[in-house]
């Protein structure tokens, strides 16, 4: 079979919608997905956001009954889980496919097919979950969903959360896995490990830290799911459970999970400061060192989270020495980002803004998390704003801003598009200044003595002040929001026409095709020649970068909806489970399940037995194509 | 890159002689490393709670050595006769291959016979999956273990019967070989559910 890359690329304008949805449905190309993931993690953006602000709603005023008790626990525990699981994850998702094999000069992913059921197993999990606000109430055991509470207390909502962060969760690992062998196998000739780009450095660590991470969370979702389903005791006191069992498992994968969610933005912000500040890093080689450092320790910390529990000042200590040690190669990396910008032609686009902003303010998070790591002091902060505040400093101003940074600097890579830079400019300072007015005063209301997860708190506790000025704040972050969604829109009507080298000063391979990158990503296989080889290539008054191979045709793997379907299939056996509950005939809901398992086991069958041969895009289309696309 | 290539021309090592022959390669042992994950987390939560009898039967008073030696003799048969298929699939043979794959399905089918008869056993014997902490986590541990068995014994048979029509490729040649390796790891789990279950169970109160 084959097809036409013009034609493959803008269905929509000949087939109308259902071409369209075809096209979206059955996508296999990583660069689609990256475009899937965005606007798949943006949506629960908005609807995370929403509950943000419906929080600082509540609290701004003392005794305030807008939102009160188990509703208060859901919208504070359904915020929580979507920011992590389903607009944190997906957002590193889509720069990972958008840039990642970009970066190292390949076609594609090593599984096409995967990365397709990786997202649209993420997007079902978190319609799971977002379907509890109509069935029945949401969670309410906030994000960590601690036994016993979630296993004896609480009702159906907490089944909507293990079921749909098992979905999404396996949709990660896939991911985590694919990425690991792309980086691996499919690196174009010449480009050693020790000459990745940073972005694609940390994209591989933080697979890494998926593939070990993620199971754990499968097994601790699983006992909660047995523990509620079927009378197990994992969690259950009374018949020889321990749910400190659970705090360990969860915390062995959340702590390599808040890592995983920094790493990807350490790597943007590597790319954006050197290219902005048009210097080669600071420091390449203690950048990967640290990124890898910090990976390592990213499972030597967990118990840090567990102070409190009672496990003796031996553990405790050995668990502070551990976190402590996590402030080196992070510091490593925040001078290696100065020193870049020392001394360089720093030029301050919006991306570059982000990322710059970033430092200071990743470094005030990193410098309350050694705080929290004295386990002494711990005893005193635990379960306050003041670290309700250390991690949104992390997490907003670290996560964040770094994949906002990344936003507007690949979203011409990925579009064609460059993003408004008046209104990025407004959008930044709005979420800059919005987040820092919010998260600021929580450390001290947190020193004060406010609890975190508390709906309310009472008037003449001197709190009322710095909570007005925190829900001012979280005005500001969402102005922020809406400017860049009006940016987004109006990019899309009249945005300006992004050349390949949309900066004019891009180091690495991305910026050495055109934007969009067209189907088959490179006409020829790169020669990578060093670390920013682009850059070198540019230095020596070359236009292209040197060619691996002849013109050729390209193999590339074809369209499928299986794994939508599966997806599907696994959404059905989640909506059995979560129906199995004694207020539900069990036969019927547990046949339900039955089918979903039976449609996912076909699914399979028909995988295995169907080999994709997929389709060549022909020389003479590739000269076509590369033709008519800017340069 | 990948062509349709004839059994004449077919490599030494069909499994891992194209680009994706070589991702599938390492992409199952990655995954394989996740799995260890999983199944350390579970041996983690056994071996906690391994003693939380709640007044309900106890590791010693149920396992009998002689059927969970028999189950471990034939899962490590089993290992032994997927590589004889890998071995032959490696010659070219497809009847042969096929052969020790069918072996390797048997074999799995009994021992799942043998683990679903000792469940029944102690269910006969009053340890129900919400008698105790123990128990949760026995069935658990081991039950995830026959999950993988048997899914195993489905993944294997279809490709063995697909074998007939596609032969060996440089396309289906990753597919048995991840097969196997799938149904090793099997193998190595189950060793060591026979010493951290049964052994430690029955020797080490």
């Amino acid at each position: 079979m084959s097809v036409n890359a013009e034609s493959l690329m803008q269905p929509n304008q000949k087939n109308g919608l259902f071409s369209w949805l075809k096209t979206w449905l059955t996508t296999v190309d990583h660069k689609k997905i990256a475009v899937l993931y965005l606007f798949g993690g943006g949506l629960f953006f908005l609807i995370g956001g929403i509950e943000a602000m419906l929080i600082r709603l509540q609290l701004t005023a003392p005794e305030n009954h807008f939102l009160t008790g188990s509703a208060y626990n859901q919208v504070l525990t359904m915020h929580g889980t979507t920011m992590i699981f389903f607009v944190a994850m997906p957002m590193i998702f889509a720069f990972m496919n958008a840039v990642v094999p970009l970066q190292i000069g390949a076609r594609d992913v090593a599984f096409p097919f995967v990365n397709a059921l990786g997202f649209w197993l993420f997007f079902l999990g978190g319609i799971i979950l977002n379907l509890s606000w109509f069935l029945g109430g949401a969670p309410e055991a906030g994000w960590t969903a601690y036994a016993p509470l979630s296993t004896e207390y609480l009702g159906r909502g907490m089944d909507f959360y293990v079921l749909g962060l098992q979905v999404a969760g396996a949709g990660t690992l896939m991911g985590g896995i694919n990425f690991l062998v792309t980086i691996i196998n499919m690196r174009a000739p010449g480009m050693t490990f020790m000459r990745m780009p940073l972005f694609t450095w940390t994209a591989f660590v933080t697979s890494a830290l998926i593939l070990f991470a993620f199971p754990a969370l499968t097994v601790g979702l699983f006992e909660i799911f047995f523990d509620r389903l079927f009378g197990g005791n994992f969690f259950n006191a009374t018949n020889g459970g321990n749910s400190i069992i659970f705090e360990h498992i969860f915390w062995i994968f959340g702590h390599p999970e808040v890592y995983i969610l920094i790493l990807p933005s350490f790597g943007i912000l590597s790319e954006v400061i050197s290219t902005f500040s048009k210097k080669r890093l600071f420091g390449y080689h203690s950048m990967v060192f640290a990124t890898i450092l910090i990976g390592f320790l990213a499972f030597m910390v967990w118990v840090h989270h567990m102070f409190t529990v009672g496990l003796g000042p031996i553990a405790n200590t050995i668990f502070a020495l551990a976190t402590m040690a996590i402030a080196v190669p992070t510091g490593i990396k925040i001078f290696n980002w100065i020193f870049t910008m020392w001394g360089g032609q720093i030029r301050f686009t919006t991306a570059n803004l982000y990322a710059v902003s970033f430092i200071p303010t990743f470094v005030m998070g990193g410098v309350t998390g050694v705080m929290l790591a004295i386990p002494a002091a711990d005893f005193q902060f635990q379960d306050s704003y003041f670290v309700v505040a250390h991690f949104h400093y992390v997490i907003v101003g670290g996560v964040i801003l770094g994949l906002f940074a990344g936003l507007y600097y690949w979203w011409p890579k990925m579009f064609g598009r460059c993003l408004n830079e008046t209104l990025g400019k407004i959008n930044f300072w709005f979420f800059f200044i919005g987040f820092h007015v919010t998260f600021f005063p929580q450390h001290f209301l947190g020193l004060m003595g406010m609890p975190r997860r508390y709906f309310t708190y009472l008037p003449g506790e001197h709190l009322t002040t710095l909570n007005v000025v925190s829900s001012i704040g979280a005005i500001g972050m969402a102005i922020g929001v809406i400017t860049l969604v009006v940016n987004i829109v109006y990019t899309f009507v009249k945005g300006e026409k992004a050349e390949g080298d949309a900066w004019g000063t891009g180091r690495t391979l991305e910026w050495s095709i055109p934007s969009p990158a067209p189907e088959y990503n490179f006409a020829q296989t790169p020669l990578v020649k060093g670390i920013d080889t682009y850059w070198k290539e540019k230095m020596d008054g070359n236009k292209k970068v040197t060619a691996a191979e002849p013109l050729g045709d390209v193999h590339m793997p074809s369209p499928s909806i299986m794994p939508f379907l599966m997806s599907i299939s696994l959404t059905i056996v989640s909506f059995g489970f979560i129906f199995s509950d004694k207020g539900v005939h069990r036969t019927v809901s547990f046949a339900v399940a039955g089918i979903g398992i039976a449609m996912m086991l076909g699914c399979m069958l028909v995988r295995s037995i169907k080999d994709d041969s997929g389709f060549h895009i022909h020389k003479e289309e590739i000269i076509e194509t590369e033709k008519g696309m800017s340069k | 890159m990948s062509k349709a290539e004839n059994v004449e021309t077919i490599p030494a090592h069909p499994e891992t002689a194209t680009l994706e022959g070589k991702n599938k390669f390492i992409g199952f042992w990655l995954f394989l490393g996740g799995e260890t994950v999983l199944f350390g987390t579970l041996f983690a939560t056994f071996l906690a709670l391994r003693n939380k009898t709640n007044g309900g039967p106890a590791a010693h008073d149920l396992f009998s050595l002689s059927t969970v030696f028999a189950a471990t003799v034939i899962l490590l048969v089993s290992s032994l006769t997927s590589v004889f298929a890998v071995m032959a699939m490696r010659d070219r043979a497809v009847g042969k291959m096929q052969f020790w794959f069918l072996i390797t399905v048997l074999l799995g089918i009994a021992f799942l016979v043998l683990e679903i008869t000792e469940f029944k056993e102690y269910l006969h014997e009053h340890l129900g999956y919400s008698t105790s902490a123990f128990s949760s986590s026995f069935y658990t541990l081991v039950g995830t273990h026959g999950c993988h068995v048997l899914f195993g014994v489905l993944w294997i048979s279809t490709i063995t019967i697909q074998a007939f029509k596609k032969g060996i490729t440089t396309v289906t040649a990753p597919k048995y070989y991840v097969a196997s390796l799938y149904w090793h790891f099997i193998d190595v789990v189950w060793v060591f559910i026979f010493t951290v279950v049964y052994l430690l169970g029955i020797a080490g109160r």
